[in-house]
């Protein structure tokens, strides 16, 4: 299947003013440092890691919210790191964006329509059969009753707003859609119904995602291939079957053990691999592998040179000296 | 040996001009030393209401509260519901702490780790600043961070989320307490960091032979630290047992559908999530009959209209399992199992 992204060697650097308010030093946070990743049309690429790790940075970047520093985005085998605004947009129906707080990111003072509706207004698109037919569709495609098309955000729950924003994304019949953390913030029972939405949605509309989340018992569900991120650098790429039965990263293994299994006798039982520390600060990573400050496997060679990404299987890749 | 914590048909309602929310309603549960309790239960559900009133934190002047929550120390008994507030306020910060789920805005920015760790030590034990300071690095050091005379003098800023959670431990744990009530205390950590918070709670907790009372929706956590779980749904306790029960025999369909509808790390699964459809009701305008029969697949199978017109009661369904349905448990096991 041909890939409808591709990112090559991607990088975005942040710079900051170092130290007091007025402080003039610069400092530079590698927020995603050389990410190779593709999706594939139909696929969904799964991108863990925990905050701070640069995920959200590249799901922003892929969609050009955010100017990359280095690399490339090649989107549908166009490449279009360098496109300027007016060249992005009418690129920008084909991908869209679902975010993690529904409760943010829909304008209070818009009703559900007109919120939808801009969406058509900004690409000047007429869909057949009317805008507000097309909108009704779209709620009722996403589970909600098409007759509260003038409603505003506030008469939602959790749960419907972030269908109101599933909603808002599908109306220009995108291709790729970066979901950042879209079930992050519901609660247990509501999350399996977004994620079920998501999952029939993909069928119905061949659509490719690219999945941000930190929760990997979600991402696991959802994922075709899941890619582990650590301090703006892939840890581990692999099929989501590879990856969560046979990690071979240190660092993937350690985060799939942290997780905890809603299982008492498999918890008892379970020996935890507890890391040390936290999240060495992305203005400073560590020098060779990011990961050697908490992985228990390092010696001096992690400590100095930074790891070579090592194909182990056509499908599966990591970035360690020592791998497990 | 009385338990340590008895709470008895606990209520909480607010007046609101829409009308009155029943937040929490008619709550009873038991807590002994070195146990720990889990209330699981979905936003609204009233857990944090729940354990508001047992720390006596609401305001008296704006809220309905009725029942009793005894705490029994060794040389008293205080029902914390009809004491004064003097009263109460000695229990807290001694006898009983929490631990909020937010680091970073429950901790003061302006004062240093040190001092806020002390401030309740120097209270109940009349020490002096230096005093403090050198329990508060007692503390911090117990708490497993590293260089505690360093880090007793900085300020919150200066640690990471998971640091901060170990502030908050440390500044809870400072007087000694019988009973930790821990309201979501890793929700806001990265998976690595909520498993070492959650050892520092258990080791904590066999050192000081400490009841904790853990307040969570993340039924992983529940399945790895809890003894006993209470199952909350709108206000209501719909299921108590211990933990093993509530996994393998869970006997209220709400239980299953939460244990059903969540991806499991450890299981492949390509087939779609079993979600409960609907969302919960609005605690102003309760259902007459089950609070969950709205949202409820198992309603099918119990005769007439039983599940809309009567509120099931909280019965024994097994020895030390109760639950809220009209339904026995060997029903609702084999429902579980054709669902699944």
């Amino acid at each position: 299947m041909a890939n409808i992204l591709e990112l090559e060697n991607l990088s975005k650097y942040f710079t900051t003013t170092g130290g007091g308010a007025f402080s003039r030093r610069k400092g530079v946070v590698k927020a995603v440092d050389g990410v190779n990743l593709t999706v594939a049309e139909g696929e969904t690429v799964g991108l863990v890691g925990e905050s701070g790790c640069g995920k959200t940075t590249v799901g922003r970047t892929v969609i050009k919210l955010y100017e990359p520093t280095a690399g490339k985005i090649i989107f549908e085998g166009e490449d279009i790191t360098k496109y300027s605004r007016s060249k992005m947009k009418p690129l920008r129906s084909k991908m869209q964006m679902i975010f993690q707080d529904p409760f943010a990111s829909l304008n209070p003072r818009k009703t559900v329509g007109s919120i939808i509706q801009s969406a058509f207004d900004i690409h000047d698109v007429k869909p057949v059969g009317g805008s507000e037919k097309e909108i009704g569709n779209l709620l009722e495609r996403v589970g909600l009753n098409p007759e509260h098309i003038n409603r505003f955000p506030h008469e939602f729950s959790g749960g419907q707003r972030q269908r109101i924003g599933i909603a808002r994304a599908l109306a220009l019949k995108p291709k790729l859609i970066v979901a950042d953390e879209p079930v992050s913030a519901l609660d247990v029972s509501i999350q399996a119904q977004v994620v079920n939405l998501l999952d029939d949605l993909q069928e119905e509309l061949k659509l490719s995602y690219l999945f941000i989340a930190h929760d990997l018992s979600v991402v696991q569900h959802i994922s075709d291939r899941v890619v582990v991120m650590y301090l703006g650098k892939v840890m581990e790429e692999a099929t989501t079957q590879d990856l969560f039965t046979n990690p071979r990263h240190p660092y993937t293994k350690a985060l799939l053990s942290a997780v905890p299994i809603p299982d008492p006798i498999i918890e008892r039982k379970r020996e935890r691999i507890i890391l040390k520390g936290d999240l060495p600060s992305p203005m400073n990573p560590p020098s060779g592998c990011v990961f050697n400050t908490r992985c228990w496997k390092a010696t001096d060679i992690c400590r100095t040179t930074a790891p070579q990404v090592l194909q182990i299987s056509p499908k599966h890749s990591l970035a360690c000296h020592f791998p497990e | 040996m009385k338990p340590f914590l008895e709470v008895k048909d606990l209520s909480v309602a607010f007046p609101t001009p829409d009308g009155l929310v029943k937040a929490a309603d008619g709550i009873s549960f038991e807590l002994n030393q070195g146990e720990t309790l889990a209330i699981v239960g979905e936003s609204g559900s009233g857990k944090s209401v729940t354990n508001l009133a047992i720390m006596g934190l609401h305001n008296r002047a704006k809220t309905q509260i009725s029942g009793s929550v005894n705490i029994n120390l060794p040389d008293r008994s205080i029902d914390v519901i009809s004491s004064t507030e003097d009263e109460v306020r000695k229990l807290r910060g001694s006898a009983i702490s929490m631990i909020f789920q937010d680091p970073m805005s429950s901790l003061h920015p302006y004062y240093s780790v040190g001092d806020q760790i002390s401030e309740a030590w120097r209270i109940y034990n009349k020490g002096s600043k230096s005093d403090g300071i050198k329990r508060a690095t007692e503390m911090i050091d117990l708490v497993g961070i590293p260089d505690a005379a360093k880090r007793v003098r900085e300020f919150p800023h200066q640690f990471s989320g998971g640091m901060r959670q170990r502030v908050m431990i440390a500044m809870a744990l400072v007087n000694n307490p019988k009973l930790i009530i821990a309201d979501e205390p890793t929700t806001a950590l990265d998976v690595t960091v909520q498993s070492q918070i959650i050892q520092l709670l258990r080791d904590m907790q066999k050192e000081f032979n400490m009841a904790i009372l853990l307040v969570t929706h993340d039924l992983g956590v529940v399945a790895e630290v809890a003894d006993r779980v209470c199952v909350m749904y709108a206000g209501k306790i719909v299921e108590q047992a211990k933990v093993d029960e509530i996994y393998y025999r869970p006997a209220q369909p709400y239980t299953v559908g939460l244990l059903q509808s969540i991806p499991r790390v450890d299981q492949l699964q390509g087939k779609r999530l079993n979600a409960i459809q609907g969302q919960p009701p609005s605690l102003i305008n309760l259902p007459k009959g089950c609070s969950f029969a709205e949202r409820c697949e198992f309603k099918k199978h119990v005769a007439g209209n039983l599940c809309t017109e009567v509120a099931p009661a909280l019965e024994e369904k097994a020895d030390q399992h109760f639950a809220r349905c009209h339904l026995s448990a060997a029903q609702i096991q084999d429902l579980a199992m054709a669902a699944k």
